[in-house]
């Protein structure tokens, strides 16, 4: 036991007396946090939109206003033949062009009916849809006013009712996605060099021939960085509560809890790696490109997995990360307790346990 | 020159030596881009639907019925409580629940207005949102096939105007997010490859200490550099190669435009990456410290680069740090000329600004390279 807390004292003094690593390790953690949880958002703001009205009456300059005073579109561009339409989505700015049939007025009150197109820049289908969608409400409601007095009967309308982030802020969905790519990379890279180096700086040998076992070894190596990793959950939670107001609904021992399991699963995966690659360069690259795209692609950080075909859906169930998204948001916005997310936990720690001791039985006692 | 040459037979040599990185550099990129462009879309469907059907009626059973038939939702349970629905929500078991009150049919045929209560998962705001215009518009076809049974002819009215709005969704009509995304994730595997690999090179000689050996040859500075970057080059364009065939031969995404054009921008590209590399490089003590700030600039790169959220709606500050995103070039470079077929005038201030990027870093990078230490 003496033996095993001097290692992991040694291991301490070398992370310590790296100061620049560590600067790097705490400072940009922080930077990332910031940056992100204000300039990312899936919602959609001031798209620059282009006009050809065909008609120029009353009806379509009364839209045009509409369309004008939403926060969703700025109109850039008014154009005046269908043949433009190509040339002004090849240079890239403008995503939509809304085509006003000719007589527009006219037909409207003749008919009833007018017909408008929504030309957009479907390269981006999100964009798209949405762009169509937000035109379609503000047409809709102009309609309601223009018909005003004429009753429907026959009408089942919804009531609804956003539960757990009314507001539909996107922070509260960028902000522990961001917190868990975060903490599972920056702590996989910490270790997963950890036993490379040794092997490549040749003082793998000297451990080999120290009377400490592997699996002390392998804790000993993991305990320095469980701490650092520690301290810098608890600055992202911090900055998550205090400057973009996240809420923790529920227990904020829960959170650190399963922070500290997240973390651990992270520093064992990163582990597991430096047992089985020979250069420090093999490494960082299996942690760094294995981990980050999977990692934000498919833990649900950014893209919902239901919508994801089956075989992935399956396959997002090895991404730790996953998991721990599903337990923070259940803690910090559904305030729920361990009896909703016992599931998710078991299955982080069987992940862990199975880390470790994959690590421990690769690790292996001689040179080559 | 043939000094240079001997150096990129070296290195190229030490690269094919480490069987261990092989893979990496080439299976696993095109792995990912395989897998990973099924992954991101932002298409809401399978929507986790359940209900309270307190009503129980024939009017009631053909409402649940349009859901099941919608093929966004996927109808799980009826619920017998709201409590026990919130207790499912909260469980992530069901996202959308629809309440339909006792005397339900009843109301309808007398009040012929109704209101039902309808319960979001809001975590995700976009989706919800969505989600909220699915369900209208299930109800909206429940309505009109209510007045089609029910209507009587003293009901009939004035007819109200109808402005009609047709969508029409150009260069990618079935909004085939896999057409979106191909392009953009081999973006991001070709600069994390090259980025990666550069920006480990020179660190990795300076902590083994080879690198005093070179500085003691008679070799040039830039001609140590110049053959140092440029195998990392070849293999950025041989990937980027490879994707593209994938993505022609896999996901058919069109290649509308040039692919001259596409091979002239990547070229100027890499070299900003690998400029970016080499100035890491410079900066650093060892590989760790090397890796982990090209880790920090390749996540901010990706998630600012537009690729996933769109850069109209960061804010304007935000907007302006994208600017210094070499990542958001390319995948607007890459979407522009494959699926909308842009030419050389449309993407020449891309050009422009890329080219001066690579000026700017590399020369940075050579300025701050030393051969002493």
């Amino acid at each position: 036991m003496k033996r095993f807390i001097g290692f992991v004292k040694k291991e301490f003094y070398h992370i310590f007396r790296d100061r620049r690593s560590l600067f790097i390790l705490f400072g940009m953690p922080i930077a990332q946090i910031l940056l992100f949880g204000f300039a990312i958002t899936n919602e959609i703001n001031n798209v620059d939109i282009a006009i050809l009205d065909h008609s120029n009456d009353a009806t379509t300059k009364e839209i045009i206003n509409k369309i004008a005073a939403s926060k969703y579109f700025s109109i850039q561009q008014i154009i005046t033949h269908e043949a433009d339409i190509p040339s002004v989505f090849e240079k890239g700015q403008i995503k939509a062009v809304l085509n006003f049939e000719n007589d527009f007025s006219k037909n409207l009150i003749n008919n009833h009916k007018a017909t408008l197109q929504i030309v957009t820049d479907a390269t981006d289908p999100n964009t798209a849809n949405t762009i169509s969608n937000y035109v379609n409400a503000i047409l809709q409601q102009y309609q309601t006013e223009l018909n005003k007095g004429i009753t429907t009967p026959y009408q089942i309308v919804s009531q609804t009712r956003m539960v757990y982030n009314p507001e539909l802020k996107s922070v509260y969905m960028f902000v522990p996605g961001v917190m868990t790519i975060i903490l599972m990379l920056v702590s996989a890279m910490m270790t997963s060099i950890s036993i490379t180096k040794e092997k490549e700086l040749g003082t793998m040998e000297i451990l080999l021939v120290s009377p400490i076992n592997p699996f002390q070894v392998i804790i000993g190596k993991v305990v320095p960085y469980i701490f650092l990793s520690v301290i810098n959950a608890i600055v992202i939670v911090l900055l998550s509560i205090f400057i973009f107001h996240m809420p923790v609904q529920g227990s904020l021992f829960l959170l650190a809890l399963e922070s500290v399991l997240f973390i651990v699963s992270a520093l064992a995966l990163g582990i597991l790696i430096s047992t089985i690659s020979k250069s420090q360069q093999t490494a960082m690259m299996i942690s760094l490109m294995g981990l980050m795209l999977p990692v934000i692609l498919l833990s649900g950080f950014i893209f919902p997995i239901s919508s994801m075909p089956v075989p992935l859906q399956i396959i997002s169930n090895i991404i730790p990360a996953k998991w721990f998204i599903i337990i923070i948001k259940g803690i910090m916005l559904k305030g729920v307790g361990l009896q909703y997310i016992w599931k998710e936990t078991l299955i982080l720690l069987a992940m862990t346990i199975f880390f470790i001791a994959l690590s421990v039985k690769k690790y292996k006692i001689r040179l080559e | 020159m043939r000094t240079i040459l001997y150096i990129i037979q070296k290195e190229f040599k030490q690269i094919f030596r480490n069987k261990g990185m092989l893979p990496i550099i080439f299976v696993l990129p095109v792995l990912q881009l395989i897998i990973l462009s099924n992954a991101a879309t932002f298409e809401v469907k399978n929507i986790k639907f359940g209900y309270i059907d307190s009503d129980h009626t024939s009017t009631s059973r053909a409402l649940v019925e349009k859901f099941n038939a919608s093929e966004y939702f996927n109808v799980l349970t009826d619920y017998p409580s709201k409590s026990n629905a919130s207790a499912e929500m909260l469980l992530g078991n069901v996202d959308v629940v629809l309440h339909i009150p006792q005397y339900f049919e009843r109301d309808l045929q007398k009040e012929k207005y109704i209101n039902l209560g309808v319960t979001i998962n809001a975590i995700d705001g976009a989706a919800a949102g969505v989600e909220n215009v699915y369900v209208t518009q299930v109800l909206q076809r429940f309505n009109h096939h209510l007045k089609a049974d029910l209507l009587q002819v003293s009901d009939q009215e004035i007819q109200p105007v109808n402005i009609n709005a047709i969508p029409l969704f150009w260069y990618n009509e079935t909004l085939n997010y896999k057409t979106f995304m191909v392009p953009g994730i081999l973006v991001l595997l070709v600069t994390m490859i090259t980025l990666f690999l550069s920006g480990m090179n020179i660190v990795r000689e300076k902590e083994i200490g080879t690198l005093e050996q070179i500085n003691v040859t008679p070799i040039k500075k830039s001609q140590f550099i110049i053959g140092k970057l440029f195998p990392f080059w070849v293999i950025g364009m041989g990937l980027l190669t490879i994707g593209l065939l994938l993505a022609k031969v896999i996901f058919q995404v069109p290649m509308v435009g040039s692919l001259a054009l596409l091979y002239v921008y990547t070229s100027i590209y890499i070299l900003v990456i690998l400029g970016i590399g080499l100035f890491i490089s410079n900066f650093t003590d060892t590989q760790q410290q090397a890796m982990f700030i090209a880790w920090f600039f390749t996540v901010i790169f990706i998630l600012m680069s537009g690729l996933f959220t769109p850069i109209e709606s960061m804010p304007k500050w935000a907007q302006i740090v994208t600017e210094f995103n070499p990542i958001r070039y390319f995948v607007e470079v890459m979407r522009m000329v494959m699926l909308k077929g842009s030419g050389f005038v449309d993407i020449l201030p891309h050009i422009l600004k890329t080219l001066l990027y690579a000026i700017v870093m590399n020369g940075l990078a050579v300025w701050r390279y030393k051969k002493t230490t």
